[in-house]
């Protein structure tokens, strides 16, 4: 089973997408460019601060509001392993999966985390903090046909014969 | 010895019974506007530089807020924020998304015989009625904001003949153009450019407008037509009174003098990136376009909008082509929507815009890309000046512009 | 055993009855691709290695978030946009027309009953004429361009009942705020909302799009109006039996009901910076404002444009406060045009754009300032949408949005 491990910013409910990257940036020609804009209008200085790597944790919601794909490419290009929250909206949920971004749902994990700290992430089972495991659920089986083809880009590609 | 309008009007402001070119004068100023490009850094200045400021007269202010409009960054907005704060606080004539300045100057405050300072270059405008308006930076402004004076350097006078009528199909600006080509875009430094004879009290206030706000591209530091039938006429219908009526002596002295036949003026382009390389407008036809622009201080009243709807009127514009109209005023849109344009502007596929300087300050609506071109009825062609650096802009009529926007490239209305 | 609206569409799309929680592939009557996202489209498109479009003629793109430019990249998205459909034979392209919702139905580019994606979140407006409609990102619209299909998870419905009469100065923006301070931001994730009851029945097609439009801001996939004669002469179609079929079953299973009498409804507002925090306007009266922005594709339409004319006909807006009113499309223009509102508007003192995304998306079209408060018609008031984070954005009605202009401050609209 896949286990990784990552510092930790926590995010509150709500997170939505023009906090994840503005409306104004998003005609910006590259994901490159537009990443250190990341949550600017509610924490400025975190683009930069986020390493590869690291973890978000949030409350319920997350991504809610536009389809913009830019939101989870932001978040991957920041390096962002993955997000682990209450809940997802569900365009920013789709988009992730598309993009090989990582999204777990955990409902009790938002509540005991402090910021800095590091959680241990295995895949499938669960996320372990203090000491303490959170269960987790696994993906469905076309998502993870996604995941696995590398993303619905690859899987286009593999089916018109270029993979 | 005789003196020009100009000089009349400085030696009124100055309270002396005559100037001459040269001299320096401390005048009263009748009035001074400000427009969003610069009204924060003078309440800058005036807060940080000065000891326990105060206005001298507020009533001779007038802030304006049309470059960026409405506003197009968080930037803009703090700019504007802080001029409409400071327009609240000292009860200053404050106008928002009303038009661009010099039209909103026009219609509600210049009059003949006044001398006006605006944080603007095309304050020149102004001499359409008869009054001396000059552009100035933000620190003479706020000299003329604090004191209620200024002082200025007498400027020689070039006289402009017109004599005859224009053409059917060439209009004033293609006039103001092809003088402007004529001179160079320094012909006329430090100087006013009168313009006189028949030609030019043929002219209505409008075309007068065109010609004036214009002479700033040729160096100039105003220009003035007499304050005749023509421009009190203007003034009666909006309830103004002239502060003095003046006419230049017949011995007074000019720099130069030149004269047009307007008969002999055709519809001409100034070309990328100076105002005064002007061709004939068929020279430069069948150059693609991306965007055309009606509007502008120079360019956007109802006369202008005329003139683009009638061409407009049963066509579309070009596939490839954005076509902005925009007029200079709410004022002059309203009479557009009275007279059916705006109808037949939107049937025709253009955007049309609130009343604001758009791409001819080419901050924000309408901002043109990586080699694309423009041909423009604005004020000025200058490099980057409608958007990225690679851009170009022509010049023409707003004839030509709307025939250009039908085609899809540049070409005079008689070529559709 | 019966159905929901959204699983008949489903059902009928896919050739076989369908339940909440099934995983099919839909077949796609149309997409809608919008300016901001049409460079990313077409690099994922050409990434993908298809060699043609499945069917060009299902394809609508359309420019509105960037028009007119505000800087000086915006008209490359132009350029990308107009080599992609000369490229692929795409006809149906609106480059300066107004906001991709409105057009979409108002163009008559959607009908009841069908499937259809845009790269837009509020792309679930379509559900006003009884379409299934959601929002994507741009890597699945180019995997649709290719193939003309996505997976879809039928969702569960939620069935909302308005019954009765709205009140005067009450609009069916106020009644879509109050579902979703009901519901809450994600109230309705992954479901669907399926509206019912005499208040809809009698609402305008313009009316429903308002709350389908926002459906998205509860969290919801999609939702959904049943068809009748004013959704026909809309679309400008004769229903077939397909389409009168389009009613919520009697037997359907539906995930809750909630029921509303419209009389009871009051005029609110969602304040800073949550689309389900809402309040009475009666509550907020006396705030100050700065600035009102009227427009949209959640209140654009002629009738926001009429309720706004009707409150500001013979008063100006209140000195140092802007009132800023883009109408939805051209078409909306040129009727308020015709009818005296944009006259009416502009003489008490509005400012009317070109019609677009405007201030909603937050490009240009009146940006604001730190410490500054707008109140504003449009779909969403998340921090920082319409300039930098200090901003206070309230949602309303256009009506008392037009209230609050010649106040100049948060006051209902007169009964």
């Amino acid at each position: 089973m896949e286990q990784f491990t990552g510092k930790v910013w926590v995010l509150g409910d709500d997170i939505d997408t023009d906090i994840i990257i503005p409306t104004d940036y998003l005609a910006l020609k590259t994901i490159e460019d537009m990443k250190k804009y990341g949550f600017s209008p509610l924490r400025p200085e975190l683009a930069a601060q986020i390493g590869d790597g690291d973890i978000i944790v949030a409350g319920k919601n997350f991504g809610c509001g536009s389809s913009r794909e830019q939101a989870p490419e932001v978040v991957k290009a920041l390096g962002i392993k993955c997000i682990i929250a209450k809940s997802f909206a569900r365009i920013f949920f789709r988009n992730s999966i598309n993009n090989g971004l990582l999204l777990i749902e955990q409902p009790d994990l938002y509540d005991d985390m402090k910021e800095g700290d590091s959680i241990t992430v295995t895949l499938g089972q669960d996320v372990e903090y203090n000491g303490k495991k959170y269960p987790i659920a696994s993906l469905p089986e076309n998502l993870l046909e996604i995941i696995n083809a590398g993303g619905l880009v690859k899987a286009m590609r593999s089916r018109n014969g270029l993979e | 010895m005789g003196m020009t309008i100009a000089e009349k009007i400085i030696a009124l402001a100055a309270g002396v019974p005559e100037v001459k070119a040269g001299d320096i004068h401390t005048v009263n100023l009748d009035r001074m506007m400000s427009n969003d490009g610069t009204t924060h850094l003078t309440v800058d200045m005036y807060h940080n530089k000065l000891k326990n400021p105060r206005i001298a007269d507020t009533k001779k202010m007038v802030f304006i807020v049309d470059h960026n409009v409405p506003s197009d960054s968080p930037k803009t907005a703090a700019s504007q924020k802080k001029m409409r704060e400071f327009a609240k606080e000292h009860n200053i004539d404050f106008w928002e998304g009303k038009g661009v300045c010099h039209q909103i100057m026009m219609e509600h405050y210049v009059c003949p015989g006044e001398l006006i300072f605006g944080a603007d270059s095309h304050t020149c405008t102004y001499g359409a009625l008869g009054a001396f308006g000059t552009g100035v930076g933000c620190t003479d402004l706020l000299y003329g904001m604090v004191t209620g004076t200024s002082w200025v350097l007498v400027p020689e006078t070039v006289k402009f003949n017109l004599v005859g009528k224009l053409p059917e199909g060439v209009y004033p600006r293609d006039l103001m153009l092809t003088i402007i080509g004529e001179t160079g875009a320094n012909g006329c430094n430090y100087q006013v450019m009168e313009f006189t004879g028949e030609g030019a009290h043929n002219l209505s206030v409008n075309d007068r407008m065109v010609l004036c706000n214009l002479a700033v591209e040729a160096g100039a530091k105003s220009a003035i037509f007499e304050a005749d039938e023509v421009a009190l006429e203007y003034l009666k219908a909006r309830g103004r009174e002239p502060k003095a009526v003046f006419s230049s002596d017949p011995d007074a002295v000019y720099a130069r003098e030149y004269t047009f036949d307007l008969s002999r003026i055709q519809p001409v382009a100034a070309r990328p990136d100076f105002v005064d390389d002007v061709v004939p407008a068929k020279e430069v036809s069948g150059v693609r376009i991306d965007e055309a622009f009606l509007g502008s201080c120079n360019n956007g009243r109802i006369d202008d909008l005329r003139v683009g709807a009638a061409i407009l009127k049963g066509r579309k514009v070009s596939d490839h082509v954005r076509f902005l109209v925009v007029p200079a005023s709410q004022e002059v849109y309203l009479q557009a929507l009275e007279e059916g344009l705006i109808q037949t502007f939107m049937e025709s596929g253009a955007i049309v815009m609130n009343p604001n300087c758009s791409v001819c300050w080419g901050s924000c609506q309408g901002v043109i890309g990586e080699n694309e071109v423009l041909i423009s009825t604005g004020t000025r062609n200058f490099k980057g000046r409608a958007g990225h650096p690679s851009s170009k802009v022509y010049l023409g009529s707003a004839a030509t512009v709307a025939a250009s926007a039908v085609k899809g490239e540049i070409c005079t209305a008689d070529m559709l | 055993m019966g159905q929901t609206i959204i699983e008949k569409i489903i059902s009928h799309n896919v050739g076989r009855p369908v339940k909440p929680g099934d995983i099919v592939t839909a077949n796609v009557d149309r997409v809608m691709l919008d300016d901001i996202m049409i460079p990313f489209i077409v690099d994922k498109f050409k990434e993908m290695g298809f060699p043609k479009v499945w069917d060009p003629d299902k394809v609508v793109l359309i420019y509105d978030h960037l028009v007119p430019a505000s800087q000086q990249d915006d008209t490359r998205h132009f350029k990308i946009g107009d080599a992609f459909v000369e490229e692929y034979g795409i006809r149906n392209i609106h480059r300066s027309d107004g906001i991709c919702h409105q057009l979409m139905t108002e163009a008559g580019y959607v009908k009841p009953g069908d499937v259809v994606f845009g790269t837009d979140s509020h792309t679930t407006t379509y559900g006003c004429v009884g379409a299934f409609s959601t929002g994507i990102g741009y890597t699945e619209m180019a995997a649709i361009l290719g193939t003309g299909t996505l997976w879809v998870k039928v969702p569960e419905t939620i069935k909302v009942v308005i019954e009765g009469n709205l009140p005067d100065g009450v609009m069916s923006k106020d009644m879509i705020l109050r579902l979703i301070g009901d519901l809450g931001a994600d109230g309705a994730t992954y479901r669907a909302l399926e509206f019912t009851g005499s208040a809809v029945e009698q609402m305008t097609v313009a009316s429903r799009m308002t709350m389908a439009n926002m459906a998205i801001e509860a969290g919801a996939k999609c939702a959904v109006f049943t068809p009748d004669e004013k959704t026909a002469e809309y679309c400008g179609i004769e229903l077939d039996e397909f389409q009168k079929s389009l009613v919520g079953d009697k037997d359907a299973v539906y995930l809750k009901t909630m029921t509303y009498r419209a009389e009871e409804l009051v005029p609110v507002m969602a304040c800073p910076s949550q689309v389900d925090k809402i309040r009475n306007v009666s509550d907020l009266a006396g705030t100050k404002i700065d600035q009102v922005f009227i427009g949209s594709c959640t209140n654009g339409r002629l009738e926001d444009l009429q309720a706004a004319a009707k409150v500001l006909e013979g008063k100006k807006v209140a000195p140092f406060v802007k009132l800023i009113v883009t109408p939805a499309s051209r078409k909306v223009y040129e009727d308020a045009i015709a009818c005296g509102a944009i006259r009416t508007l502009v003489e008490a003192g509005a400012i009317v754009t070109h019609p677009g995304c405007g201030l909603c998306c937050g490009r240009t079209g009146g940006i604001l300032s730190d410490g500054e408060r707008v109140v504003a018609t449009n779909n969403r008031n998340f921090l920082g949408r319409m300039g930098t984070s200090r901003v206070e954005i309230y949602l309303a009605s256009p009506a008392t949005a037009a209230a609050c202009a010649i106040a100049g401050e948060i006051v209902a609209a007169k009964r």
